[in-house]
């Protein structure tokens, strides 16, 4: 046997134990059936973490076969497997929502009406500051959307939308501040990250391990722009057409009782609020939030085990300025 | 002597918890005189800027700026993982580890959404103008209080 042909046989197994180690690992993160937003990072990293080591292991076979920039290189892809959507960072998170508000006002026009999105982003922020995650890298912020539509979106890293048609379904401030508290809450919990598809992810952390310098080259760079419109495709989808899993409604909706109660706020504005939305959906049903969210009785039946189901009267301060800031909006102008 | 040694190992170990390097995350971090978002604002930092940051307490941590200002910040501003910045920029860290390099502004950021906006696929006119939006902490005390909302109390 000559050299050249010993050099290609190791050369194809130490590639299929760099291949099987992977495969191992992805099958056996399969095989608890979750779905990989669901997972624990700290598993996925010790489990995914076996082809580095067999790598390592071998790496001194390794190296008399490969570059040392072509182990590198295989190094660096499967760590990008390891990356979920906890490895987005605050800033990524930023684009990410930037460019998922702006996919959004494609479909729904913003509505040009100062005072109204002054007092919306007053109510918004003063909420985000009793949040869990009351920082986040570009801030809460706040815009109304112009639709009849009952709804409302929160696009990851902050930026909020609410539609007209909400606004009209809310009766005072308090339940306005409901509507908002749950979208915070959507932001705070990341859900709209966890919409991305893995391997969207893994395409892009493999793309942005690979580059050694900060600015990409015109060939990375295409290729993250097509995985980035992809994952902000992913968000928009989920926030307009799929909606959210119910168990993350349901999680947003008790995050958003807690921080109503932090605020201030009576916590049963998030019930008569959920009340009024159903009365009013159920001429709407398949459109809006009606399409999106889980039926809004089947909520207020789930926050009633929690918080008492009772009116109260709402304080005139409160109902003085939510009226006078939104009059016309209210009045269907 | 042997509890002369022990009670300075406890001492010095007490004080490598006290404090740990942390980053700020977040565009404009504000530090605050109290753990409040509410709080006055004694100094601005950086994404990317380095604190020595102490035990949090119910989510807020003491830190130190570089220059020697101490208040507090909220933990969703902070993180432990050393931000590389990008180059060109005062704090451009050269050498970055692959961990590093993932929180080195690279990957989805500006220079993908200039792309986007290049080849004109997102117009991001409303979500410049909604970005602008800007309440502080003065109005949202007062926003609070006028509105008879105790968490403004805090």
């Amino acid at each position: 046997m000559n050299e050249r042909r010993l050099k290609r046989i190791s050369s194809v197994t130490a590639g299929m134990v760099l291949i099987g180690s992977l495969l191992a690992g992805l099958l056996s993160s399969r095989s608890e059936g979750k779905p990989p937003a669901d997972r624990d990072p700290k598993r996925d990293s010790s489990r995914l973490g076996t082809p580095t080591v067999v790598a390592r292991r071998t790496g001194g076979g390794l190296g008399r076969i490969l570059s040392g920039d072509q182990v590198e290189s295989i190094l660096r892809g499967a760590k990008a497997v390891q990356k979920t959507w906890e490895n987005l960072t605050p800033e990524q998170e930023y684009y990410i929502g930037r460019a998922v508000a702006a996919q959004v006002f494609q479909t729904y026009r913003p509505l040009d009406r100062p005072a109204a999105n002054a007092y919306l982003n007053l109510l918004g922020q003063s909420l985000a500051v009793f949040s869990g995650r009351p920082e986040t890298f570009g801030g809460y912020h706040f815009l109304l959307l112009d639709s009849d539509e009952i709804n409302a979106f929160a696009a990851p890293g902050g930026l909020i939308l609410v539609t007209r048609g909400m606004v009209r379904c809310c009766e005072n401030e308090d339940e306005l501040a409901a509507v908002v508290a749950h979208e915070i809450c959507h932001v705070e919990k990341k859900h709209g990250l966890k919409a991305i598809k893995q391997g969207r992810l893994t395409e892009a952390f493999t793309i942005i391990a690979a580059e050694s310098t900060a600015q990409a080259g015109n060939k990375e760079l295409a290729a993250l722009t097509r995985e980035f419109e992809g994952s902000v495709g992913d968000v928009v989808k989920t926030l307009t057409t799929s909606g959210y899993s119910q168990g993350q409604e349901r999680e947003a909706d008790a995050a958003a009782v807690g921080l109503l109660q932090r605020a201030g706020y009576p916590d049963n504005a998030m019930i008569t609020m959920l009340r009024r939305m159903d009365k009013q959906l159920a001429n709407a049903r398949g459109l809006g939030f009606a399409k999106t969210h889980p039926s809004a009785r089947s909520r207020a039946d789930a926050l009633r085990k929690t918080i008492k189901d009772t009116e109260s009267v709402p304080d005139p301060v409160r109902q003085q300025r939510f009226s006078a800031a939104l009059q016309p909006i209210l009045a269907g102008q | 002597m042997r509890t002369r040694v022990l009670i300075v190992l406890l001492a010095v170990s007490a004080g490598v918890a006290l404090a740990a390097p942390m980053s700020v995350q977040v565009r404009n971090g504000k530090v605050r005189a109290t753990p409040s978002q509410l709080g006055g604002v004694v100094a601005t930092v950086d994404y990317g800027a380095k604190v020595e940051a102490g035990t949090p307490d119910k989510g807020w941590y003491p830190v130190t700026t570089v220059d020697g200002k101490t208040g507090w910040l909220h933990e969703s501003a902070l993180s432990k993982k050393p931000i590389a910045m990008r180059a060109g920029t005062t704090d451009a860290t050269t050498g970055a580890s692959s961990d590093e390099v993932a929180l080195a502004g690279k990957g989805f950021n500006e220079q993908v959404e200039a792309n986007l906006r290049k080849e004109g696929k997102l117009d991001y006119t409303w979500v410049d103008r909604m970005s602008a939006f800007k309440v502080d902490a003065n109005e949202i005390s007062r926003f609070l209080k006028e509105g008879h909302l105790p968490g403004g109390d805090q």
